[in-house]
């Protein structure tokens, strides 16, 4: 707790003997006291960054606000697509949705293609990090194939499948899964030898050691693949949505090229940058929730 | 024969290289507190290791209680210098872990609850037995490992440099504590160590290892002074500053540490 030291303060304060309704009283005051200067604390934290906001914003209208200029600004964005932004949900049926609905779909693709490369990816990563033999075999064909762009799979997905849903899905897991494997098989082959040691020690084999030793110790580096993984799956899910059409973030972008409506695609753009940021926050809260103790050993 | 046994041990890592250990024979007695010194590279964690069955000897052999040691094993609980605490488990979980796997035969899940708890009593690591081991001190994560390895019920603790990580203080404590265990529970110990004022206090025997390569035992000093020990008494006592002068003389003058010598 890093805001102990202002409430050690108050709880001086409440130590003085006064009658017990005013104890409870300076408590709530103290406690209601402490909440506000946090919250103060918090709001000038992000001063340098509402600051250069409005410089960028300031930039960019200054920059683009003359008759000759080939992308529109803030003003204008505001003007021309503020429905996409203060609308998210809207659907008018066929395609004509608000963004909002375009990202879940994207979601739903990444969400089902990123969770079938964490499990597979992991299982694989434990494979590859425990049998020297599956090591030789298959590092270097994921060598290989984990340097072949996301979206070059494609083609050959939609001639397997022969749908783009799959096909999506398909491109999501496949540029997923190689940081996972990877990241995996690193944590598992790193256990530290005291580990080992204890787990000698007390005779702890097979599968209980690798639930109770291994896995725990390999979290931090799992961890570190999954996040790789989701930020790789966005980048990929754009891309691929933009060629495959249908509902979704890159179609929505992709359509709004085609009818020329660069203020849609510059919104867009802001809101696949936000949730970007939020999915590789969510799973780096996981890893932390998971890994509590590990890295600060 | 003797309860720990230790026969004609010699071990090499590499087939053309040179010993590490030659012949060291060593009968340890039950109760007994032996202390392992000499110069750091001499082979005393080695030895340590080979009791403990996470080294296999090149030749000779343990044999504790009748049986001939192979591999680890919890009857011969170590304390390990870095502690070797499972970061991601709390100190509860820790020594529950150890005493789940090695005493889930003879007690039941209830006993064996208690029991963790009266070895976390026993450290009096009770107020701190549900933070994990990046929240406490280095002494607290020492007598965790202390109590992990009592609590397996082991024939031998080996103690492997437990307290060379600490300050001296924490270190002084942690020793009174060590000694009032081995006093209250009669546990044999075999410590390794290089703090010669450590091995005097602690120790029945102290067994003195010559410089390395093939490094062996050098001497046996048989420490006399009756138990309980009082580390302000002995200060002055005659008796105790003649044990450590003759672990000192047998370091440092007639095995004079060879990074130095170089």
């Amino acid at each position: 707790m890093r805001g102990t030291p202002t409430s050690t303060v108050f709880s001086q304060a409440t130590a003085t003997p006064v009658a017990p309704s005013g104890l409870v009283a300076a408590r709530l005051r103290s406690a209601s006291l402490a909440a506000l200067r946090r919250l103060r604390h918090e709001a000038l934290q992000a001063v340098p960054l509402i600051v250069m906001l409005a410089i960028l914003l300031g930039v960019w209208q200054i920059a683009t606000h003359g008759p000759g200029a080939t992308l529109p600004s803030p003003v204008k964005i505001w003007a021309q697509s503020h429905d996409l932004i203060l609308h998210p949900f809207y659907d008018h049926g066929g395609l004509d949705k608000g963004l909002g609905w375009h990202l879940f779909a994207s979601l739903q693709r990444v969400f089902v293609g990123f969770a079938l490369a964490g499990s597979v990816g992991v299982a694989l990563g434990m494979l590859v990090g425990t049998s020297n033999i599956a090591m030789r075999g298959l590092d270097p064909i994921f060598q290989v194939l984990r340097t072949v762009p996301p979206l070059a799979w494609l083609p050959l997905s939609l001639a397997a499948f022969r749908d783009a849903q799959p096909s999506a899905i398909f491109v999501i897991f496949i540029t997923a899964i190689w940081p996972v494997i990877i990241n995996t098989a690193v944590g598992v082959r790193n256990v530290p030898q005291d580990y080992r040691n204890v787990a000698l020690v007390i005779r702890l084999r097979g599968p209980k050691f690798f639930t109770k030793i291994v896995l725990p110790s390999a979290a931090p580096y799992i961890f570190t693949g999954l996040r790789i993984g989701i930020g790789l799956s966005w980048l990929a899910i754009v891309a691929a949505e933009m060629l495959i059409g249908g509902v979704g973030i890159g179609f929505f972008i992709w359509d709004a090229w085609n009818s020329s409506n660069i203020s849609d695609i510059i919104v867009a753009l802001i809101y696949v940058g936000l949730v970007g940021f939020v999915l590789d926050r969510i799973v780096a809260f996981a890893g932390r929730l998971a890994t509590r103790g590990v890295q600060a050993s | 024969m003797a309860f720990l046994q230790i026969s004609d041990i010699g071990i090499r890592f590499a087939a053309n290289a040179p010993a590490v250990l030659v012949n060291v024979s060593l009968p340890i007695e039950r109760g007994d507190y032996v202390s392992i010194i000499g110069h750091s590279g001499c082979g005393k964690s080695t030895l340590l290791n080979i009791v403990a069955g996470l080294l296999r000897a090149t030749d000779g052999g343990v044999i504790l209680d009748g049986r001939e040691v192979n591999s680890p094993g919890p009857d011969r609980a170590v304390v390990f210098q870095n502690h070797s605490l499972l970061p991601w488990l709390t100190c509860r979980e820790n020594i529950s872990l150890a005493v789940d796997q090695v005493l889930s035969g003879t007690k039941s899940r209830r006993q064996r609850a208690a029991w963790v708890d009266e070895n976390l009593e026993l450290v009096r690591m009770m107020p701190h037995a549900d933070k994990r081991p990046n929240e406490i001190s280095g002494g607290m994560k020492q007598r965790i490992g202390i109590a992990r390895a009592l609590a397996m019920q082991p024939k031998v603790l080996l103690l492997d440099e437990p307290f060379g990580a600490l300050d001296a203080l924490t270190r002084a404590h942690l020793q009174d504590q060590v000694m009032d265990i081995h006093r209250r529970l009669g546990t044999t110990v075999m410590m390794i160590t290089h703090d010669v004022d450590e091995a005097v206090l602690l120790s029945d025997r102290i067994v003195m290892l010559t410089n390395g390569p093939e490094s062996t035992i050098g001497e046996i000093l048989t420490v006399d002074l009756p138990r309980p020990r009082d580390r302000l008494a002995l200060a002055q006592d005659p008796r105790f500053l003649a044990a450590r002068a003759a672990v000192m003389r047998f370091l440092y003058a007639r095995h004079r540490n060879p990074a130095e010598a170089a």
